[in-house]
C-alpha cells in the first residue's frame, strides 16, 4: 500500500531542503564569487577583481605565517595530543571497572562539552603566572617556576589547551573500537605469553586501524576550523597563534575585506572537503 | 617467581600512576568552575570556600544584561532546536517511505555540506547573506544559520528511526480514513521521541554552547546570548569581574552538565560527528 504519494513527499521535504539550500549550499557557492570580487564593507563597493585576491594571498607572509601555525597547532593538538592522549586512555580503561577509571572518564567528557567561553576562561585562570594552579601544582612538585605560560609558550598553550578540550572523541571512539576485538584473540596471546608490545602491534593496532583513521579525519578537520584559541589568546603575542581561523577573521571581520576574506574561506572550505571526501570514503570501504 | 612480582607490582605503579597524572591534568581547570562562585572575593587561583556564599549568585541575579543574555541563549537555542526538530521529521519521513529518485544522493551531499560549511570560513558569506536579506542582528537570522547547519544532522538520524517503525500502524489509520498530516502527527510524532530527544538534545546543548556564531552575527547588547555576554563582564577599571564571571559561568555550564547527566543515564552517552567545532 502506498503510504505517502510522491507529490506530498515532496511537499514534506521541501521546507529542509530550502533551507539547508539557503544556509550551506548557497554560502559555499557564494563564495567563490565573492572570492572573486572586491567586496568591503567600508566601501561598500563591489566590483570583480579576477584572481586578485589569490594572488595577494598566496603572496602575503601572515598567510604563509598562519598555515605553518595551523599546521604545527593540528598535527600537535589533534594528532598527537587527542589521538594519542584518547588512545592511551582507552587501553587503560579496556577491561577494567574502577572507581579512577569513571572520575577520569567523565571528567575527560565534562571537559568536552563544557561551552567554549567558560572553558577559556577556566584555561586563562589555570595558567595565570600570578595565581594559575598549574604554576601553583608545580611549585607543590618542587619546581621553584612563576612562568608566563601564554605569553612564553603560546603556541604550547594552545595546543595543550585544545588537547584537554578535545579528547573526549579519541577516547570514547578508541574505547567502542577496543569493544569490537573478540577477547579470546586476548586470551590466546596470554596464554602464549605475548609481551604487551607485540599485543599491541599484531593485534589491538590491526583490529582498530578504520576507526583510527575516522578519528584521525574528524579531529583533524574539526581542530583545523576551530575558533576557541582566540578566547585564550586573541591570535598573539603578536602573530604568535594567529591559526587561520583568526587570521580570517581578523581579515574578514575587523579589516571588513570580504572579498579578501572570502579568498581565504574557500580555500580553507577547499581543505575541509578533502577532508570530508576521504572520510565518506572510508565510511564506504567500512559498510562493504 | 619473585621477578614477575616484582614486574606486575612495577606495571601497576606505572598504571597508577599514569591515571593520576591524566586525572590531575583533567581535574585542575574544572575545579575553578566548582570553588570560585562560592568564594566571597574569587580571584584566578583555585582556592577551596572555606566561608561558602551566594553572593555572586545574587549579583547575577540583579544584573539584567546577564539575565537578558540568558533568556537570549534560550530563545535562540530553543527556537532553533524546535525547528530542526519538525522541519527534519517531516523530511525524515517523507525519505523514509517514499521511493524517490537520488534521495541517497540528496541526504549524502547534505551532510557532505554540513561537515564542510562549519566555522569562520561558513560566516564570510553567511554573514554577507544575512546582511542582504536583513537579518543581521535578529534572533531569526542566528536560529535558521543554526537550523540549516543541523537540518542534514536531524534528518539522517531521524530517518534511521523511523525506518524501523512499522508500516501497519500507518496503513490501518489510511484505511480508517486518516489525512496525511494526521498520520504524520498522531503515529510518526509519538512514537519516533527518541530519536527526537537524541537530535533535540545534540542541537541544543550545541547552540547553547556556540560562540561564534551570535559573535559574528549579532551587533547590539540586548540580542547577545550568555556565551557572547560573559566575554564583557569587566569592573569599573576594565578588569574581568570574577565574581560575575565565576557565578555566570557556573549558571550557564549547569543546564548542559545535567542534560549530559540526563541522557547518559536513560539512554548511555552517545555522541555524533558533524558540527562539532
Amino acid at each position: 500500500m502506498e503510504i505517502l504519494s510522491k507529490k506530498t513527499a515532496v511537499l514534506f521535504i521541501l521546507p529542509a531542503l530550502l533551507l539547508m539550500f539557503l544556509f550551506l549550499i548557497f554560502p559555499a557557492i557564494w563564495t567563490i564569487f565573492l572570492s572573486l570580487s572586491d567586496y568591503s564593507l567600508l566601501r561598500q563597493t563591489l566590483s570583480f577583481v579576477g584572481l586578485d585576491n589569490f594572488r595577494n594571498l598566496f603572496s602575503d607572509g601572515r598567510f604563509w605565517n598562519s598555515i605553518q601555525l595551523t599546521f604545527i597547532f593540528v598535527i600537535g593538538s589533534a594528532v598527537i595530543g587527542q589521538n594519542i592522549l584518547g588512545l592511551l586512555l582507552a587501553l587503560l580503561f579496556y577491561k577494567k571497572d574502577n572507581i579512577i577509571k569513571s572520575i577520569t572518564s567523565n571528567l575527560v567528557i565534562v571537559s568536552w562539552i563544557i561551552p567554549s567561553v567558560v572553558v577559556a576562561y577556566l584555561w586563562r585562570a589555570f595558567l595565570n603566572p600570578d595565581y594559575g594552579s598549574l604554576n601553583q601544582i608545580l611549585n607543590f612538585v618542587g619546581f621553584s617556576l612563576n612562568v608566563d605560560w601564554i605569553n612564553t609558550y603560546p603556541m604550547l598553550s594552545i595546543i595543550v589547551f585544545n588537547t584537554w578540550r578535545g579528547t573526549a572523541f579519541a577516547m570514547m571512539l578508541y574505547m567502542s573500537a577496543l569493544e569490537t576485538i573478540p577477547p579470546s584473540y586476548l586470551e590466546t596471546a596470554d596464554v602464549i605469553g605475548a609481551s604487551l608490545w607485540r599485543k599491541l602491534c599484531d593485534i589491538i593496532f590491526p583490529s582498530i586501524k578504520t576507526y583510527m583513521g575516522t578519528c584521525l579525519i574528524l579531529i583533524t578537520l574539526w581542530t583545523f576550523n576551530v575558533f576557541t584559541p582566540y578566547l585564550l589568546t586573541a591570535g598573539g603575542p603578536g602573530r604568535a597563534t594567529e591559526i587561520l581561523p583568526i587570521y580570517t577573521y581578523f581579515e574578514a571581520f575587523r579589516h571588513m575585506e570580504f572579498g579578501f576574506g572570502s579568498a581565504i574561506s574557500l580555500v580553507m572550505l577547499m581543505i575541509n572537503l578533502v577532508f570530508a571526501l576521504f572520510y565518506f570514503k572510508l565510511m564506504k570501504g567500512d559498510n562493504k | 617467581m619473585a621477578k614477575i612480582e616484582f614486574k606486575d607490582i612495577l606495571f601497576r605503579f606505572i598504571y597508577y600512576a599514569l591515571l593520576v597524572i591524566i586525572c590531575t591534568f583533567f581535574a585542575f581547570p574544572i575545579l575553578w568552575l566548582i570553588f570560585a562562585p562560592f568564594n566571597p572575593g574569587p580571584t584566578l587561583s583555585i582556592e577551596i570556600p572555606l566561608n561558602p556564599t551566594l553572593e555572586n549568585f545574587a549579583e547575577v541575579l540583579s544584573h539584567g544584561y546577564a539575565m537578558n543574555a540568558l533568556i537570549n541563549s534560550l530563545i535562540q537555542s530553543l527556537g532553533s532546536t524546535a525547528i530542526v526538530i519538525f522541519f527534519s521529521s517531516m523530511a525524515a519521513y517523507a525519505f523514509s517511505r517514499v521511493n524517490l529518485p537520488g534521495k541517497t544522493t540528496i541526504i549524502y551531499i547534505m551532510v557532505l555540506f554540513s561537515s564542510i560549511v562549519v566555522g569562520i570560513a561558513a560566516m564570510v558569506p553567511i554573514f554577507f547573506l544575512l546582511l542582504e536579506i536583513g537579518l543581521i542582528d535578529t534572533h531569526m537570522g542566528v536560529i535558521l544559520v543554526f537550523t540549516g547547519g543541523f537540518l542534514p544532522t536531524g534528518i539522517f538520524l531521524l530517518k534511521d528511526f523511523i525506518d524501523d517503525i512499522s508500516h501497519t500502524y500507518e496503513e490501518s489509520a489510511i484505511i480508517a480514513g486518516a489525512s496525511k498530516m494526521q498520520i504524520f502527527k498522531d503515529i510518526i510524532f509519538p512514537l519516533s521521541t527518541p530519536g527526537m530527544v537524541v537530535v533535540g538534545v545534540f542541537c541544543f546543548a550545541q547552540i547553547w554552547s556556540n560562540f561564534l556564531i551570535p559573535f559574528l552575527l549579532l551587533r547590539s547588547q540586548e540580542m547577545m546570548p550568555a556565551a557572547v555576554a560573559i566575554y564583557t563582564f569587566t569592573d569599573a577599571i576594565g578588569m574581568p569581574n570574577l565574581r560575575l564571571i565565576s557565578a555566570y559561568s557556573f549558571i550557564y555550564t549547569l543546564p548542559i552538565i545535567l542534560i549530559y547527566l540526563y541522557t547518559s543515564k536513560k539512554y548511555g552517552f552517545r555522541f555524533y560527528g558533524g558540527l562539532k567545532g
